[in-house]
């Protein structure tokens, strides 16, 4: 067993591992935190795939914002612990079964008969001038360059959309009031003056 | 040397620890938020894994929109909760039946 075998299954241990604590804790808080170290494995797993921006991306935009969000959530709402795990007995054998039958047809089809290292020898690795940022950035802003624009458009509608979800005053923002605007009459819009015309001046 | 059919085995069994965990935590929103989010790095692991043995490198451009697009969806999922628990006082599944028939 090669270093690269060794460190890919200490990764594997602890992403399942705390992958399956995150799932079976009674904690909302703790379950975060395992599935940060989930997360932590995994950008180690995609190091070793040579896919080092996106492992970085997701320590970086995982770990240190979505993981931060959640924990805040779920210090603000103050959560009632008992009545969240009432149901959860009774579906505990049917998600394990269920879970245990993908895992085994998925092991048949993905096993090293189709996928094995004869069928899909492994890539020769990168030397150190290679630098995985620039390929995807080359990428990105060549080929994939309107789908990078609209990734921007669908953050700018996260952000719209959770801050007008969560937005309290609503005096602050103008809305129309639809019952009024059917329901209104001339004589409510249209207001008739008479007034003296001034004299006309002789030319 | 690691197989491709490592990765793919490992990412299998993440994506069904996160679909039994949907399973069994039915009443907690949060906790199915973060089993969604399980689901996507197993997704993603797949991903990159084809990427690196084909030599592709859209692979991982997929990767980077599953990620803006799954970080869109928490922060508006999140929104949708803190705006339930302010509604209902309780983000227990249980609570949110108005859509039953």
């Amino acid at each position: 067993m090669n270093s690269e075998q060794t460190i890919f299954y200490i990764l594997s241990f602890w992403f399942i591992a705390s992958s399956l604590a995150m799932i079976f804790a009674r904690n909302a808080a703790k379950a975060v935190l395992f599935l940060v170290l989930g997360f932590f494995s995994a950008a180690g797993i995609w190091i070793l795939l040579e896919a080092e921006f996106l492992a970085i991306t997701l320590i970086l935009v995982y770990v240190g914002a979505v993981m931060v969000l959640f924990l805040f959530v779920i210090k603000m709402l103050n959560i009632d612990k008992s009545t969240l795990r009432a149901k959860f007995a009774g579906y505990l054998p049917l998600g394990l079964i269920v879970a245990l039958i993908i895992i085994a047809e998925m092991t048949l089809v993905l096993g090293g008969a189709q996928f094995g290292l004869e069928v899909m020898p492994s890539p020769a690795k990168h030397g150190a001038d290679y630098s995985n940022i620039t390929v995807l950035a080359m990428q990105l802003y060549t080929t994939y360059v309107y789908p990078f624009e609209l990734a921007a458009v669908v953050l700018l509608i996260a952000i719209i959309a959770a801050i007008t979800l969560v937005h309290k005053k609503e005096a602050t923002y103008k809305k129309q009031n639809i019952s009024e605007q059917v329901n209104v009459r001339a004589k409510d819009r249209v207001r008739l003056v008479s007034i003296a015309s001034p004299p006309k001046e002789k030319k | 040397m690691v197989s491709l059919s490592d990765y793919l085995i490992l990412s299998s069994i993440i994506f069904c620890i996160g679909l039994a965990g949907i399973f069994i935590n039915r009443t907690n929103i949060i906790t199915l938020l973060m089993c969604v989010e399980l689901i996507l790095v197993a997704v993603n692991t797949n991903f990159i894994a084809f990427s690196h043995f084909l030599g592709n490198e859209a692979g991982q451009i997929v990767v980077f929109f599953i990620l803006t697009v799954a970080a869109a969806e928490v922060a508006i999922g999140l929104a949708i909760l803190t705006l339930l628990f302010r509604v209902r006082g309780s983000i227990n599944v249980d609570v949110t039946n108005s859509l039953k028939g």
